[in-house]
């Protein structure tokens, strides 16, 4: 067995089927994934995200540690209450893990980093840390709730002791004593991620749970993510790619020709690189899979991650293709057959309908 | 627990046979099976008149989690197949031993309907593998 979050016996009772992530149990669904994505695009849904890594970072060297090691520039967040998705990169401009930073304070920040990279990224954060006045603490006394959907916030925030929830902006956050609270999200919808001690979540989520918000698991929570175009770490980058060919371009922050990040001088030689991730569309025939060979005329790719989009009936999926291929011939192979499929921009869906035509 | 009605044929994969009148045999996945692959999302009906060997791939199921081969039970010729699946997969899901039949074949053996599990071997065999 995994490690649990303290909502596993709230899971289970939810009738969750359970599944192993990243060492860590958790709720693949509760009944239907298919409902419980709905739910999120049309009205709410609640996620257990505990497994995440909460890590905080603070110390005189603080700021300067976070401009060196998060490719994107945490000087843009001019006051405490606002934060930035990026990168982490080693030195050869490879993704270590992506994130979000929030800053707390002028010499205070928290990291949201993944479950399954938890060990790689801690002994990083730490190895880059050597000789810096920084204070690296992970919080795995704190539990996380992410609220998604149209009707999220209001709901949530009619639940937490916080005033003026409704007008924190998005990637925006308010916080009071141990309680968090960010609008932000991996879902393509608005809505809050919530930071408590793992005492009261349980309590938290069954008030989210009588206020009619669905329950929903790790399925519901990658469907909606990639047709948000959101990419996993692991699946759509990883150590070995670089933020270019991630569609991730704009996390890198290169503006401040004095700011010496991990990662920089790589990329500086490596340019746009010579891969793109682009957005596939399968109309019909079969779905798009992670691993699935991607024709083109310049070369092969490869899908890093597919699946059905249940908001637009069709099979959609993020691939890693060379630069430059002529969109309107690539073709995927699907047990043994190729079929044409249609090359768009992620995101897929946005606002709950449709970013493309396929006419 | 999933549902096994009494008077079909099952397989080791989770296949269901329902024998009928004229000796043709309907086939589908069993309720077991639609638990676990999850909500299907596409399904890859065979050809009429395509011939199959026991075993061989007659259908593609895929659902939100993964894509499933179905396996042919047994030897013989596809009669019919279940055309409303391709607008509406989820009647496996929904109905997995009426509305989400796949096809229905003309055995070549008979006697290799015959040797299947009943229902009361079936359900014994998924207490056994689930335990497993």
């Amino acid at each position: 067995m995994g490690q649990k979050t303290p909502l596993y016996e709230a899971h289970v009772a939810a009738g969750a089927r359970m599944v192993d992530f990243g060492g860590w149990d958790m709720p693949l669904n509760y009944g239907s994934q298919l409902t419980e994505h709905e739910a999120v695009r049309s009205a709410s849904g609640v996620f257990d995200v505990s497994h995440m890594t909460v890590v905080d970072v603070s110390g005189a060297d603080a700021e300067a540690y976070m401009r060196t090691v998060f490719a994107n520039d945490v000087a843009r967040l001019r006051k405490p209450g606002r934060a930035l998705y990026g990168c982490l990169l080693n030195e050869a401009g490879g993704i270590v893990d992506d994130l979000i930073v929030y800053r707390c304070g002028d010499a205070d920040f928290r990291l949201v980093v993944n479950a399954a990279t938890r060990d790689k990224d801690l002994g990083w954060l730490a190895e880059c840390a050597a000789n810096v006045d920084v204070a690296i603490l992970e919080r795995a006394d704190l539990a996380m709730l992410a609220v998604q959907g149209p009707d999220a916030r209001s709901i949530a925030a009619d639940l937490i002791e916080i005033p003026d929830l409704m007008s924190v902006r998005r990637f925006g956050f308010e916080r009071a004593d141990d309680v968090f609270v960010a609008r932000t999200g991996y879902t393509g919808e608005d809505g809050f991620e919530i930071i408590v001690p793992e005492d009261v979540v349980g309590h938290l989520w069954q008030q989210l749970l009588a206020a009619d918000v669905a329950p929903c698991g790790l399925g519901a929570r990658d469907s909606l993510r990639l047709e948000a175009g959101l990419g996993l770490y692991g699946s759509d980058m990883t150590d070995a790619t670089h933020p270019y060919e991630c569609n991730l371009g704009w996390t890198v922050d290169t503006s401040d020709p004095d700011r010496h990040f991990i990662g920089r001088d790589a990329l500086a030689k490596v340019g746009d690189g010579e891969r793109v991730l682009t957005g596939l569309v399968l109309p019909s025939g079969g779905v798009l899979r992670a691993g699935q060979r991607v024709i083109t005329d310049a070369g092969d790719g490869v899908i890093t991650s597919g699946g059905f989009s249940p908001t637009l009936k069709v099979s959609v999926a993020l691939a890693r293709t060379p630069r430059g291929a002529d969109v309107s011939t690539v073709r995927v192979e699907i047990r043994n057959k190729t079929l044409n499929v249609h090359v768009v921009e992620p995101p897929f869906v946005r606002g709950g309908a449709a970013t493309f035509s396929l006419s | 627990m999933s549902n096994v009605p009494g008077d079909l044929k099952y397989t080791k994969d989770h296949e269901w046979v329902r024998i009928e009148e004229d000796g043709s045999v309907v086939i589908g996945i069993t309720d077991h099976a639609q638990q676990a692959l999850g909500d299907l999302v596409f399904v890859e009906v065979p050809e009429v008149d395509q011939t199959l060997t026991s075993g061989e791939g007659v259908a593609v199921v895929e659902s939100v989690k993964a894509a499933s081969d179905v396996y042919a039970p047994c030897a013989g010729t596809v009669v019919e197949v279940n055309g409303a699946l391709a607008d509406q997969p989820e009647l496996i899901n929904s109905d997995p031993y009426g509305e989400g039949w796949i096809a229905r074949l003309t055995p070549a053996d008979k006697g290799e309907v015959d040797a299947m599990m009943d229902a009361a071997t079936y359900d014994q065999f998924l207490i056994e593998t689930e335990d497993a």
